[in-house]
């Protein structure tokens, strides 16, 4: 087992570069800052893929199972012997992967933006930032209870807030965080009450002692939880549905997904780590990391999982459609592709054949990571070529970048589906879980995985085919190493990330779950995934007028999604129109009017009271001497004669 | 024999520092800028023997005692002289008669070490007078000044009439007892009238040294006309040792009178708090405004004092501690401000920052955490105070002192909007804080965030008691 210093430097060094570049990224490091924060980062990676290696395949399997080892420890403040918050570093299966795939895609988006991000005023800055998120995302997976995960959840919010509004001189990306940041602090509310409500029932807030006794029929705090009712619900339903609820907003689901699309206002790289890759899973982590409590003691919160899940990879889906912004169609993949992992969580049993689906959620988790993270690199760097999002500037630049091309198609391929590339291995066992669990979500879900190779390959066709592009002068060159070699690394990722058998190490129990592979039941999605390709290639490949008329006949439908069915303006008339007018209007009077001046009266006659009782303070100790006796004299009085 | 020398050894060392430093007057070889940092080394050689060779004993028939709580009270009392003789350094470097402050500022230490560990009510008064009388010396230091010389001579009169209310006490208690031994005395209690008025009367007196209203009247004057690092002295290391004694007092020998100083402590710490509230509100004058708000921080150690448990003890030693490091360290930028510009007003401080920034964060960490804002340690200390005095479950009580510390929030916070937001064209110019003042409000700073950042400061309190 590697020694606590060990893993307590996996997130430390992003956080040492974090202070370093922090005081320093504007003065005396502003040249060296990118290769700083790099090498941290890359040092951060090789310890977090030593400690990995090191519990899947020396320490962490005891008699078959792989075990939850907390290695680390300490009581940070004690409020009675039974609470306490403490500090620790959780290892098992679930972290151990987040921690891999957290530096890694960090350490490419470093390696990225050496390049992509040259030249900005405030490089050291970016740096110092993406330093605070990897390390607060790295504290957030090695968290070993409920609160701790609070403090980074908030610090990884904070992070993704401080990286959206990088450019604030931008107006759209000073609204863009402020967006961010007030949906998702909702949703945090919901977590929090979520977290109150289950470590009061619980007793705890550590997460091996809560799921123990949030698991176990017979003891008193889970009687405790299910007998307490509120609104029809048990406490417990309560508390899970609260922490989803903060899982939803950071996530991105659907209806607390408005901030997503917006967030892409910050620099692509930091799109691709944050908004694709680690933080937007976090809700993903967060049910997996209470999975236990869920699937054995609230099967009704599970089922408020699985709907959410669904509906929101649907929506999303559709949504992708219709937009031509290329970033907000990957965000939008994004949002459904994580709706996968949620309806994966939701449709899921606890324990042997019937976790299927938690492990398949996480390997989607493992799998998307990649591809997306390539995704949104590569749509940087056509976004550095041509210095625009939108589709309309671009086509034709198979030619012109030549290794963008190519990683990009894998991503897409991926993505789609598309054997034997990795998506397609993580697709297939979500699909397979659902198809086990609820017929109903298992055809939604092949719809939206049709659907999904629909968009992602008008995405392609649109950039790299469509029409012939003249070769501008201003189009500069496909980017410099820093650019392509973090691409053609997570390419090859994409590509073989399929072929590892996820499930012998990450399952709902710890025990090694064997997955397999039929042949007969991939027919149909990957058809599916077929179909939706060649629709687009027919609608895309050249330019025509065929994808024109199809909207021009569903109008209704496509004007709908292209305004992402106007949930942005259903927010925006309940808070303008109702909350302002109905609470916020008359607050401020009541504000105004009744505790101002109820405040004004105390300060007035707490000045009124002071001047009267200013006369003792006057300066003469003669004086003092009297009221000092007069002191004693009336406490002997009070406490010898009356009290008695 | 042996154990005299290692039971006493904390007041066997302030001694040979006071001899060596009254050969050091009388050789007048050393300039002030020299002997500062002499005293200051001597003064953390002081503090860091107090970690070492620690022994626990009785000495003298129970006349002085010597256990590890104890020995951790002294050492906080060392650190907070250690820290005045830092952040004070600039005014201390132009004091004519530097070994001499230093004597009584050590004779007054030697004094409270003596009271922490006495065991009988003699010895107790002894070092009770030994720890005032040369503070009322070192309120005159600021020699040109009348208002210096005033506070001295109000302090003294004022002593001297409590230590007559206390010597009437321990009288009367001596006749209802028989006995001045702490440790007899406490069975021999029965909450007779005539002992509930020699407990009275003996409760006045540190009530006194605490500043507790009614018995606070003398502070403000004082308080003004010291020097800063008396006035430092007086409100942090005084305030400091007879709340110790206080809870020995209260906690041990009286514990059968729990009755009565349960309710005694209950309204003399609604009255202090909010006296001392109010009256801070309408303070200009900064050294006014610490000593009224310390007025109000008493009557929350007050609140702590109810509990008569382990929870009780512990938050209040931690509480001192705490208190210790924010108090010095506004007094220390009221110091530095006050002997290079002579601006002691609040209104002076507007817009400090843009030309002060060290000192302007320094005042607002130790602001903060006066007020009890998380996560300094000032909301630590505070909340283990009302926690332990809301184990009797009179809420009223805790809500009570709850709410004194938003209205306390309103004026430390506007201290802070001064020197932060407030516009003035002519803000305090640039001012140099000397390397050993820079050094003591960095720990001061260092010691605010790391007692409320790390747990196991109070856990180890909490823990000698166990």
């Amino acid at each position: 087992m590697p020694s606590i210093a060990t893993i307590a430097l996996i997130p430390l060094l992003p956080f040492a570069g974090f202070v370093l570049l922090g005081i320093f990224g504007r003065t005396a490091l502003k040249k060296p800052a990118g290769y700083l924060g790099t090498a941290l980062m890359l040092a951060s990676c090789i310890l977090a893929l030593y400690t990995a290696y090191g519990y899947f395949f020396d320490f962490g399997k005891i008699h078959g199972a792989y075990q939850k080892l907390v290695p680390f420890q300490m009581t940070w403040l004690e409020f009675s012997k039974d609470v306490s918050i403490n500090i620790g570093f959780i290892l098992d299966p679930l972290s151990a992967m987040m921690l891999v795939v957290v530096t890694f895609i960090s350490l490419m988006v470093h390696i990225y933006s050496l390049s992509y991000m040259k030249g900005e005023e405030r490089f050291g800055t970016y740096y110092a930032f993406l330093g605070l998120f990897t390390f607060s995302m790295l504290g957030l997976v090695l968290s070993s209870n409920i609160f701790q995960i609070y403090i980074f959840w908030e610090l990884v919010g904070v992070s993704s807030f401080l990286l959206i509004g990088f450019y604030y001189d931008k107006p759209s990306a000073v609204a863009a965080c402020k967006k961010a940041f007030i949906v998702t602090r909702f949703a945090d509310l919901g977590f929090l009450i979520g977290i109150l409500v289950l470590s009061y029932y619980g007793g705890t807030l550590d997460f091996g002692t809560l799921i123990a006794r949030l698991t176990d029929p017979s003891s008193t705090q889970m009687q405790a939880a299910v007998n307490a009712s509120f609104l029809g619900a048990s406490a417990l339903t309560w508390g899970a549905v609260l922490v989803f609820i903060g899982g939803a907003g950071k996530s991105a689901m659907f209806p607390l997904h408005i901030w997503l699309p917006d967030a892409m206002e910050g620099p692509t790289p930091v799109s691709a780590l944050i908004h694709a890759a680690t933080m937007v899973v976090a809700g993903v982590y967060l049910v997996a990391r209470l999975f236990p409590v869920f699937a054995i003691s609230v099967p009704g919160a599970l089922h408020v999982v699985a709907y959410i899940g669904v509906v929101s990879a649907m929506i999303a889906a559709v949504i992708a459609c219709t937009q031509t912004d290329i970033k907000r169609v990957l965000a939008y993949s994004t949002m459904s592709q994580i709706g996968f992992m949620m309806f994966a969580l939701g449709v899921s049993g606890y324990g042997g054949e019937a976790g299927l689906g938690y492990s398949a959620s996480l390997f989607h988790l493992f799998t998307h990571a990649m591809f997306k993270a390539l995704l949104f690199l590569g749509a940087g760097s056509v976004i550095h070529f041509v210095h625009s999002n939108e589709m309309k500037d671009m086509g034709g630049l198979r030619k012109l970048m030549p290794v963008t091309h190519i990683t990009f198609l894998i991503a897409c391929l991926a993505i789609a589906g598309v054997p034997p590339f990795a998506g397609f291995f993580s697709k297939e066992e979500i699909l397979l879980a659902a198809s086990r669990g609820n017929t109903g979500i298992y055809y939604m879900a092949l719809i939206t995985s049709g659907l999904t190779a629909f968009y992602m390959f008008r995405l392609y066709f649109r950039i790299f085919w469509n029409k012939e592009a003249g070769h501008d002068a201003h189009h500069g060159k496909e980017g410099g190493f820093a650019l392509l070699f973090p691409l053609v690394l997570l390419a090859l990722c994409a590509a073989g990330a399929g072929f590892i058998p996820f499930g012998e190490y990450v399952s709902s129990d710890g025990t090694p779950l064997h997955s397999e592979f039929d042949p007969v039941f991939s027919i149909a999605p990957v058809a599916l995934g077929v179909a939706g390709i060649l629709l687009a290639s027919w609608f895309y490949l050249r330019a025509n007028d065929r994808a024109d008329r199809v909207a021009a006949s569903l109008k209704g439908l496509y004007t709908a999604a292209y305004n992402k069915f106007y949930i942005d303006e259903l927010y925006l008339f309940i808070t303008k129109k109702v909350l302002f007018n109905l609470v916020g209007r008359p607050a401020a009077w009541i504000d105004r009017n009744i505790v101002d001046g109820a405040v004004n009266l105390v300060g007035n006659e707490t000045v009124a009271f002071s001047k009267l009782i200013k006369k003792l303070q006057s300066g003469k100790v003669q004086q003092y001497a009297i009221v000092f006796l007069g002191g004693v004299l009336v406490l002997a009085v009070l406490f010898i004669y009356i009290w008695h | 024999m042996n154990d005299l020398w290692i039971i006493m050894k904390n007041e066997l060392v302030v001694t040979t520092i006071i001899f060596l430093l009254l050969f050091i007057k009388i050789g007048k070889g050393l300039k002030n800028e020299t002997l500062l940092p002499l005293i200051q080394f001597l003064l953390l050689a002081n503090l860091l023997q107090g970690f070492f060779f620690n022994k626990e004993g009785l000495l003298f028939e129970g006349i002085f005692y010597s256990n590890t709580l104890i020995i951790v009270q002294k050492n906080i009392l060392s650190l907070g002289v250690y820290l005045i003789s830092l952040v004070c350094s600039d005014w201390l470097k132009k004091s004519p008669q530097l070994p001499e402050f230093f004597i009584l500022m050590l004779s007054a230490l030697l004094g409270m070490f003596f009271m922490i560990s006495s065991g009988n009510l003699l010895m107790f008064y002894l070092s009770l007078e030994l720890a005032t009388i040369p503070v009322a010396a070192m309120a005159n230091f600021d020699l040109h000044k009348k208002v210096s010389s005033e506070a001295a001579m109000k302090m003294i009169l004022s002593s001297a009439f409590s230590s007559g209310i206390l010597l009437f006490g321990i009288s009367l208690l001596y006749g209802a007892t028989g006995t001045l031994q702490f440790a007899e005395m406490s069975a021999l209690l029965d909450g007779s009238p005539l002992q509930m008025l020699a407990f009275i009367f003996l409760f006045t007196a540190f009530a006194f040294k605490l500043s507790v209203v009614p018995f606070h009247l003398w502070t403000a004057d004082v308080y003004e006309g010291s020097p800063v690092a008396v006035t430092a002295f007086l409100s942090v290391i005084s305030k400091g040792a007879v709340a110790f004694i206080l809870l020995t007092v209260l906690h041990k020998v009286f514990l059968p009178m729990m009755g009565i100083w349960y309710n005694l402590l209950m309204i003399l710490s609604v009255i202090t708090m909010i006296t001392g509230n109010i009256f801070a509100l309408r303070q200009q004058n900064i050294k006014r405004f610490l000593a009224f708000s310390s007025i109000a921080q008493v009557g929350f150690i007050l609140v702590g004092m109810t509990n008569e448990g382990q929870l009780g003890i512990s938050s209040v030693v931690y509480f001192i501690l705490v208190y210790i490091f924010s108090n010095l360290a506004a007094f220390g930028v009221a110091s530095a401000i006050s002997s290079q510009t002579g601006k002691e007003n609040i209104d002076d401080y507007k817009g400090m920052y843009r030309t002060n920034p060290f000192l302007s964060w320094i005042l607002a960490l130790a602001l903060f955490s006066l007020a009890g804002i998380p996560p300094t340690a000032g909301f630590f200390g505070k909340l283990f105070l009302l926690t332990a005095g809301g184990a009797k479950g009179s809420f009223w009580y805790i809500g009570i002192a709850a709410l004194n510390m938003i209205i306390s929030l309103y004026y430390y916070l506007r201290v802070i909007r001064s020197v932060f937001m407030d516009k003035n064209d002519a803000p305090i110019e640039k001012i140099s804080v000397g390397r050993s003042a820079t050094l003591g409000l960095l720990l001061c700073g260092a010691g605010i965030l790391a007692a409320g950042l790390f747990s196991w400061i109070f856990e180890y309190i909490r823990g000698i008691l166990n």
